[in-house]
């Protein structure tokens, strides 16, 4: 374990994931540390969901294990431990904002203050009484983020929270990130925008299914000689592409 | 299984319904109006005292099926279903808040109805009135129980509303409505005497004929109870936890 490196949050061992008959995942071996916020980042359709969608349980997996908070993805213990945004926002456009946060809330056994607090966290007390259907999609993304920080999760998957926000919000909410993480929250945080791996401690680089990065940005500069993180992984995935044509 | 997160469910659901005024006159006035219309069409023969109870029984299954299955196939392609599935609430959690919601809404829509149908029309009720208003909840419980599974097979709303012609018109043309369930074709009778809406209809009969129907009424409802926890189970069979 590297310096510093804390105890895994997610361990990922030679998992095999086929979705509708195409081979999504080969043989993903990953470890996501404990208490730091870990950036999933690469081309769409690289399986970044599909991962989310193991560790937290949901995806039917052919072989291989994801071990989380040192018991095995789905089992019930976790249900109320582990955290999860899906990419599209999943909340109740009939519902306020309120209502949906309260109700998810109540699911997990966690109370109306902290129903209240999540949504402050978010900044949508101003809107806590719209229905959600009437909200931009920014604001329907951050009510199906505030429903997941209601219990307070030890760990946190979330696909794509900052996707169409603008860029005062997306300080906002990776302030919020870290915050959680200082206090403790694993975070695995996917994202499309390569300026958000500098505000990650870890990115994973996901490219069809193979891991092409794993480590802190500054070891990936040094690496690939790059100044930033998308020319890094520009040259990381071009480089990929050359070797699967030869 | 948790009855705090059942209610929890029930209550979501409920509330969403009061967002939705175009659904709940849907499922209030539908039936008001078709009793109307039939009890204006037989004025003055016997039809509407034949068929009315009949159709009291069958028009809170049809209503509560497509209400149910659209709703559940929402929860699933709305990503919300995912997200649940995360969380510590069971499956039977999910489908009996959803059949306790649509059970309330089912007595509302059944005392309108009957109350319609036995004030206004003039329906000729021999049994109480309360025991119409039970095998109605009975019938409507019944139609979300099979809403929900249906949901299972269906992948859009469209094809979760062609699936009410498909499970519901077969069980209308053999539960004795239009022709007495003892003169169907011999063929036909074992899949009249499986099918729920038999039953349903059976009981809405013995409610309109007898004083004092509970006797015959009894079993008819514990064949209906049986279909719905069939029902529930199999649909929980549907929602699965992990998919691919
Ligand atoms: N519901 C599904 N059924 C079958 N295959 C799927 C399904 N969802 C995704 N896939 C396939 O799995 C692969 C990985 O998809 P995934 O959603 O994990 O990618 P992603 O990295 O999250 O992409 P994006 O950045 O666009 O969200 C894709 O090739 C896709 O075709
Ligand atoms: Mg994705």
């Amino acid at each position: 374990m590297a310096p510093g490196a804390t105890a895994a949050a997610v361990e990922v061992d030679h998992l095999r994931v086929v979705r509708g008959g195409r081979v999504v995942l080969p043989d993903l071996s990953v470890t996501v540390p404990a208490g730091q916020v870990v950036g999933l980042l690469g081309p769409s359709g690289g399986g970044k969901t599909t991962l989310m969608r193991a560790v937290v349980g949901v995806q039917v997996v052919e072989s291989g294990t994801v071990t989380v908070l040192g018991e095995p993805a789905g089992s019930p213990g976790l249900r109320s431990r582990v955290g999860y945004v899906t990419q599209a926002p999943s909340i109740y456009d009939d519902l306020t904002v309120r209502e949906n946060v309260r109700f998810f809330a109540r699911m997990v056994g966690a109370d109306t203050a902290s129903a209240e607090e999540a949504i402050a966290a978010v900044d949508l007390e101003s809107h806590a009484g719209v229905l959600a259907g009437r909200l931009s999609g920014g604001q329907r993304s951050r009510v199906s983020l505030a429903s997941a920080l209601v219990n307070h999760p030890e760990l946190l998957v979330l696909d794509e929270p900052t996707v169409g926000l603008d860029p005062v919000l997306r300080r906002d909410l990776w302030r919020l990130f870290h915050q959680l993480a200082a206090a403790g929250t694993s975070m695995l945080v996917s994202s499309h925008v390569m300026d958000e791996a500098a505000r990650c401690e870890r990115l994973l680089l996901l490219r069809e299914g193979r891991l092409l990065a794993d480590e802190p940005l500054p070891a990936l500069l040094e690496r690939t000689g790059a100044v930033d993180a998308e020319t890094a992984f520009l040259s990381l995935i071009d480089a990929a592409e050359k070797e699967a044509a030869s | 299984m948790s009855v705090h997160r059942t209610l929890v469910v029930t209550a979501r659901v409920l509330r969403q319904l009061r967002t939705d005024h175009r659904t709940i006159a849907l499922m209030l006035l539908v039936p008001v109006v078709l009793m109307g219309l039939l009890a204006w069409i037989y004025n003055g023969t016997p039809v509407f005292d034949h068929i009315g109870p009949a159709l009291l029984g069958v028009f809170p299954f049809v209503v509560m099926f497509i209400v149910t299955s659209v709703a559940t196939l929402r929860e699933r392609t709305s990503g919300t279903l995912e997200r649940l599935m995360t969380t510590p609430m069971a499956k039977t959690d999910l489908m009996i808040g959803y059949a306790l919601a649509f059970g309330l809404m089912a007595v509302l829509q059944a005392v309108v109805a009957s109350a319609f149908a036995i004030y206004v029309c003039g329906l000729d009720l021999a049994g109480p009135v309360w025991v119409l208003v039970v095998v109605a909840v009975a019938d409507a419980v019944l139609g979300t129980a099979l809403g929900l599974l249906a949901s299972g097979f269906a992948r859009t709303e469209f094809q979760a509303v062609q699936f009410m012609p498909a499970f519901v018109l077969p069980q209308f043309l053999l539960c004795g409505l239009l022709v007495a369930r003892d003169q169907l074709p011999q063929v036909l009778q074992p899949f009249s005497d499986a099918l729920p809406l038999s039953y349903a209809v059976d009981a809405m009969n013995e409610v309109a004929a007898a004083a004092d129907p509970l006797g015959q009424v009894g079993p008819d409802l514990v064949v209906i109870a049986a279909w719905i926890v069939a029902s529930l189970l199999l649909g929980s069979l549907t929602l699965r936890r992990r998919t691919a």
